[in-house]
């Protein structure tokens, strides 16, 4: 809905502004401010030299810009005991999503698929058991999966992580395309079983290519949670598959030596990149992937 | 569950079938069987990776296990111990200033803004984008970026100082009585735009003509939004304070980077103590009756929310 264009056919016809619309405007604009501030404080400072930090203050441009921190972030500052900088745990990050999100996703399309389509005498309780995963706090089930993967000797590798974010990503993926499938009319489906196409055939060729947008949506939900997990990560990934998430954490939480708020900032927008990155190329895509989160209740 | 119980779906295929099945008769079988063979890995990983898992942590909780799990049952002895400790009340007490404050504030921020985005803003797209790419960062990015900026030395306070306001002073990051807020502050900045997101999503649901009639009765802008527009919103509210609720009750990374629970436990919340008793500190009984508390209270908000909320969509159905 739209009051304003109800409200002000008057005050629109005149050409100047209303002190009211000024104000409006004014105010969007602060607050667009306070969101971005963190966003330029981060930037400014990753790259200010240490001197400049602590002599001028937060907002300040950045006298002599230079890529230091932004190296020393990359591939030398200390998490922990290893000073090897962000670059390999970024790496475990990478490996870890792509299967994730792709395996997490594609199971979900098929569920997705069968709960809409095909479904059977109990296939709606089936589906509201399956909801429940999306709401539980993993807490409370992170102690049982510790000493599963440990037994199974997966504790600490990317190959746990990866099943472990399938497994508890899998109730979001199905309510995604199932919701979104239930779109698609029956009639389609009941006619191409009609014509004796089977139930791989029909999602080959009628489902899967209508497909590409909540794949998108799907992709990038997917994509978000799991590059930004930090309890699965710090909990399963141990020092070898540790994710960027916990590097960073690691990283700025150091309290040994002189603390390098250069070194840090970048350290969290090269965390923050891939994820930003993907806002800025597919934003709409985003916010329906938020929204259908959302109305998941 | 009810997966193997198909007996209308089973029947054709169970009749005797004096002749070798046809290829159609394969195909309707497959047709059957297939659908529920694709969704039972699905099942089977819910059943024991969710449910049975739940049922080994809550075991888990009645046992006295520390560093190595046993499962011996023990009673309730961990729920007392966690009851005794008044670090976990102040992980709880935490747990409901920053809940409260973190909902409240973005409730009404997220509110705010969309009802001004709703006004035909020039560049609305651009400002939503904006408003909204927090929600992108990992929760670990915006508590490293607001634990510079609350730097108590070189943050906020001394860009005050360089710009005259001498007594400014904000070291909330280091005190104990504050330190949880300083959570809020971060915690609002990154969950609020996704609020905005939600209700301007209903704002655009809501129907111009009653807005219209209102109007040509001689109502108020602000009248209308009171009266009309935002009690017509109450299912996004819902959705809103499910989701948040949800967030708040699962906070875990913010808090560590940003304090770590500290100074000391001061900022202390379930997740974190659930984390530190149970890796750091070998007490995995206890951390695991945390964990049943955590699972309690999710449950003890989201149950009745949804309840409320299926409730007023049969009220509202016409």
């Amino acid at each position: 809905m739209d009051a304003a264009s109800m409200n002000a056919s008057g005050a629109r016809e005149g050409k100047r502004l209303a002190p009211g619309r000024v104000a409006v405007y004014a105010l969007l604009v602060l607050v667009a401010l306070y969101y971005l501030a963190p966003l330029y404080v981060m930037l400014a400072t990753s790259v200010k030299s240490l001197d400049q930090i602590r002599s001028g203050n937060l907002l300040d441009l950045p006298l002599a810009p230079t890529g230091a921190a932004w190296g020393k972030a990359w591939d030398g500052a200390c998490t922990g005991v290893r000073c090897e900088g962000l670059r390999p745990y970024f790496w475990n990050s990478v490996k870890m999503v792509i299967p994730a999100v792709l395996i997490s996703s594609l199971i979900g399309s098929l569920n997705g698929y069968v709960l809409a389509h095909w479904r059977f005498r109990g296939s709606n309780a089936v589906f509201t058991a399956l909801m429940v995963g999306c709401f539980i706090p993993f807490q409370v089930v992170i102690l049982p999966m510790a000493r599963l993967l440990g037994t199974a000797e997966l504790a600490n590798t990317t190959g746990g992580l990866v099943l472990v974010h399938i497994i508890y990503g899998i109730a979001f993926t199905t309510l995604f395309f199932r919701n979104y499938y239930v779109s698609v009319p029956d009639e389609l489906v009941n006619a191409a079983r009609i014509d004796g196409a089977g139930f791989f055939t029909i999602y080959r060729r009628i489902i899967f290519p209508l497909s590409l947008p909540i794949f998108m949506v799907c992709f990038i939900w997917q994509f978000t949670q799991i590059w930004n997990d930090f309890l699965f990560g710090v909990v399963f990934g141990g020092s070898d598959a540790q994710p960027v998430t916990v590097a960073l954490n690691n990283l700025v939480n150091t309290s040994t030596g002189v603390t390098e708020y250069n070194v840090n900032m970048a350290a969290a927008i090269i965390a923050a990149l891939p994820t930003l990155a993907v806002y800025i190329a597919a934003g709409k895509y985003f916010v329906r992937g938020l929204t259908a989160g959302a109305v998941k209740g | 569950m009810s997966v193997s119980t198909v007996p209308r779906a089973r029947a054709p295929a169970a009749e005797p079938t004096p002749a070798p099945p046809s290829a159609s008769r394969l195909a309707a079988l497959a047709d059957t069987w297939l659908p529920r063979l694709v969704l039972s890995p699905t099942v089977v990983a819910s059943l024991v990776f969710v449910y049975g898992f739940i049922g080994l942590t809550a075991w888990l909780s009645l046992t006295d296990s520390r560093m190595m799990p046993n499962f011996e049952y023990s009673g309730f002895g961990q729920y007392a111990t966690l009851f005794e400790l008044d670090r976990w009340w102040t992980a709880a007490r935490n747990l409901g200033i920053f809940g409260g404050l973190f909902i409240l504030a973005c409730l009404s921020i997220g509110l705010g803004i969309a009802i001004l985005l709703d006004q035909r803003i020039r560049h609305e797209g651009a400002l939503r984008a904006i408003y909204l790419y927090p929600m992108a960062l990992s929760f670990i990015v915006t508590g490293a970026a607001w634990k510079w900026i609350l730097n108590p030395g070189l943050g906020l306070e001394k860009m005050m100082h360089d710009w005259g306001f001498g007594h400014f002073s904000f070291d909330w990051l280091v005190d104990p009585d504050m330190s949880i807020y300083t959570v809020v502050i971060a915690g609002v900045w990154q969950s609020s735009g996704f609020v905005m997101a939600l209700f301007l999503a209903g704002l655009r649901g809501v129907d111009d003509a009653i807005i219209k009639a209102a109007m040509v009765d001689g109502a108020s802008l602000p009248a209308i939004y009171r009266r009309i527009v935002i009690p017509s919103l109450r299912p996004v509210f819902f959705s809103v304070l499910l989701v948040l609720s949800h967030i708040a009750i699962k906070s875990f990374d913010l808090v560590m980077a940003l304090t770590a629970g500290g100074p000391g436990t001061s900022s202390d919340v379930p997740a974190i103590f659930m984390y530190q008793f149970s890796f750091t500190r070998g007490r995995l009984g206890l951390g695991a009756a945390s964990a049943m508390m955590m699972l309690a209270t999710v449950l003890a908000v989201l149950v009745p929310l949804m309840y409320l909320e299926t409730k007023g969509e049969r009220n509202g159905r016409r």
